[in-house]
């Protein structure tokens, strides 16, 4: 494979990756919403979830190996996994090598979701709120097409529809209907002092 | 009554009897031991919180287990009808905690909760008092838990999770508290009556309790006569008893009367004509449908409305929900609301193909048995109550009970 | 002879409504959005499905048990 291609394949892997993981964090939001029409069951909206998530990996395989195979950078295979140990373009790699690490743990625990617990896999999916934001900032800084039209729009896009996905989740509030009641409840029977 | 067994002794306005007093009156407590398994097996006693449980079993299970066990004494008595636990506690605290210890013996438990219902004041503070009369090592092998005043603090995994976090909310069973409960240890949850029935079997053997009973029942139980009743209150009879038996030792009833409520809010509402002849005793009854629950024997006065107090009902078992479960939650509120609907603005028909729908769907759909005893209870009301509910006019006679 | 059973944790479940999707002929959903199970051991066809919705169940809190019945 030439130097050129391995390029232009590391570079068009990781716009995909960044349209695939923006869509993913979009559905996960409107899958905790309960998001639903006539048309569209939730179900859908979590087996797409997952299914994108899986193929968001496979797209950053194909980044992060066309990238560290590509003798022109000379990354090595240290800096897809030691964040920051790169000497070309530092900060900006270990950004992308947490972010995909990050992201890796998240679906790690979502396959072995039976045996750690609803809690323990929830805690650990919420690392998503910290994983897509960093994935962005490395996007933005490695900086290779951050000055093409194409890069900007879809960037734009990918913040905007994430942004707004989080604004409304955080406008709706928990979507467990019994979440108020609940917790009314147990401040009513808060523990006394006992004798 | 001369077959008074766990009120017999003083008298029950002279208060707590004294330590000192209830062991020169009954002799010291036996030790207790893996034969005391054996001994409540054959007696056949069953536990009487409200859920029936035999006792003998319920002690070998958390026996079976290597691990030491936690015993909870549940004195929680949330049914707001009843009265027996607290009277119990009230007047002869060391029954319970002979019992308590007993079982803490018997099941090698390191803990021992005393857990009271925490507006029963009265009782907590005599069972506070008779604990620290005990000798050691006893006294700090226990300690005195506050039940929250809701209805599902009594409940027994609640009480088991408000030992362990402070939360008096049912838990998903199983595993159940006998077999995984306080930490992880065997628990066992035991209604205080039952445990001071365990003080005396203890002392005078398992044939000794068969040799109380009627219409082929055994043992004593305590019974809470409430409503239309001239004197109201707590009275111990023989299982077997039968309600107007039992009615006529508080002077019989006070008024004419269309039905009794039989086993408290959890229970069910029965024809007066029917009740009368129905024995207090947890099996027959089982085999009729029905249900002792925790004892309470609530005589419904004719001139008031069974429909209005039924809604006057599930609006409070829908507000005692603890919100842990969907179908509890939401299908105890829609269920109040339309059984207030029929109270306030008449029957429609709506409204009843409601009530009998989803009193049918809620059931068996809680963590615990919260919603089981109010769709039982709706259910029994619109057997009972059917003429009323299908031709209820626009008032809302009630008012509190 | 065993035989598949769905058993569903009421405090954990928040009705998503997801297994009544995946699994219509054994699940409805009550007015509040709830799962109400067919009180039927699961028939043999069905079995995979179950299993999805099982796997599908956003709060982990549906779950099959195989219990032993003697006949």
């Amino acid at each position: 494979m030439s130097t050129t291609l391995l390029w232009y394949t590391t570079r068009g892997a990781g716009a995909v990756s960044m349209v695939l993981l923006s869509g993913v964090v979009v559905l996960g939001i409107l899958s905790a919403l309960r998001v639903q029409t006539a048309g569209w069951p939730r179900f859908l909206t979590t087996g797409l979830h997952r299914n994108l998530a899986l193929m968001t990996l496979v797209f950053l395989a194909l980044h992060i190996v066309t990238a560290v195979i590509d003798p022109f950078t000379h990354l090595g295979w240290l800096t897809a996994v030691v964040p920051f140990s790169s000497y070309y373009r530092t900060i900006w790699l270990g950004l992308g090598t947490i972010a995909f690490e990050l992201l890796l743990a998240i679906v790690v625990t979502s396959l072995i979701r039976g045996f750690i617990g609803h809690v323990a896999w929830r805690l650990v999916h919420w690392l998503a709120y910290a994983s897509w934001p960093i994935a962005i900032i490395h996007g933005i800084g490695t900086g290779t097409d951050t000055q093409s039209a194409w890069s900007i729009v879809l960037t734009i896009a990918c913040v905007g529809s994430v942004a707004a996905a989080v604004g409304y989740r955080v406008l709706r509030g928990s979507s467990d209907p019994l979440a108020s009641a609940r917790s009314e409840f147990r401040a009513g029977i808060a523990r006394r002092p006992e004798q | 009554m001369s077959n008074l067994r766990l009120l017999a002794g003083p008298d029950l306005s002279s208060g707590a009897e004294a330590f000192a007093d209830h062991n020169s009156r009954l002799g010291a407590s036996p030790v207790g031991g893996r034969e005391l398994i054996d001994t409540l097996t054959r007696s056949g006693m069953t536990g009487r919180g409200g859920a029936s449980f035999p006792v003998g079993h319920k002690w070998q299970s958390v026996a079976a287990s290597k691990r030491s066990a936690v015993v909870i004494a549940n004195g929680a008595e949330g049914e707001p009808q009843s009265r027996k636990d607290r009277l119990l506690m009230t007047t002869r605290p060391h029954l319970v905690l002979d019992g308590a210890f007993l079982a803490a013996r018997t099941l090698r438990a390191k803990q021992v909760v005393i857990y009271v219902g925490d507006q029963h004041q009265a009782a907590w503070a005599a069972m506070a008092r008779a604990l620290a009369e005990r000798p050691e090592p006893e006294r700090s092998l226990a300690r005195m838990a506050a039940a929250p005043h809701r209805y599902v603090a009594g409940e027994s995994s609640a009480a088991v999770h408000l030992v362990d976090s402070g939360v008096a909310t049912p838990i998903t069973t199983p595993p159940h508290p006998r077999d995984r409960g306080v930490a992880g240890a065997p628990t066992l949850v035991q209604n205080v009556e039952t445990l001071a029935h365990v003080a005396l079997i203890a002392r005078y053997g398992d044939a000794w309790f068969r040799s109380a009973g009627r219409r082929g029942a055994i043992g004593t139980l305590l019974v809470t006569l409430a409503g239309a009743v001239k004197r109201p209150g707590v009275v111990e009879v023989e299982a077997g008893t039968t309600i107007e038996e039992a009615l006529a030792i508080a002077g019989g009833i006070s008024e004419p009367s269309t039905a009794v409520l039989l086993g408290g809010y959890f229970g069910a509402w029965v024809k007066a004509s029917n009740a009368s002849e129905l024995p207090l005793d947890a099996a027959a009854l089982h085999a009729q449908g029905l249900s002792l629950g925790c004892g309470v024997v609530g005589v419904h006065p004719a001139s008031r409305c069974g429909v209005c107090d039924t809604a006057r009902i599930m609006r409070y078992l829908a507000t005692e929900s603890s919100a842990q479960c969907g179908p509890c939650f939401f299908g105890l509120r829609a269920l109040s609301d339309a059984c207030s609907r029929v109270a306030e603005r008449g029957t429609n028909r709506e409204d009843i193909a409601r009530l009998k729908r989803w009193s049918v769907e809620v059931q068996g759909r809680g963590a615990c048995k919260h919603p089981d005893g109010a769709v039982i209870f709706l259910r029994s009301a619109l057997n009972t109550f059917s003429d009323e509910f299908a031709a209820h006019p626009a008032h809302w006679r009630q008012q509190p009970a | 002879m065993s035989e598949l059973h769905l058993t569903i944790d009421r405090i954990k479940c928040d009705g998503r409504g997801l297994c009544a999707e995946l699994l219509p002929e054994l699940i409805h959903l009550d007015d509040w959005g709830y799962p109400i199970i067919a009180p039927v051991p699961i028939p043999n066809q069905l079995a995979p499905h179950a299993q999805r919705a099982v796997a599908s169940c956003p709060v982990l809190a549906l779950a099959l048990k195989r219990t032993i019945r003697s006949k």
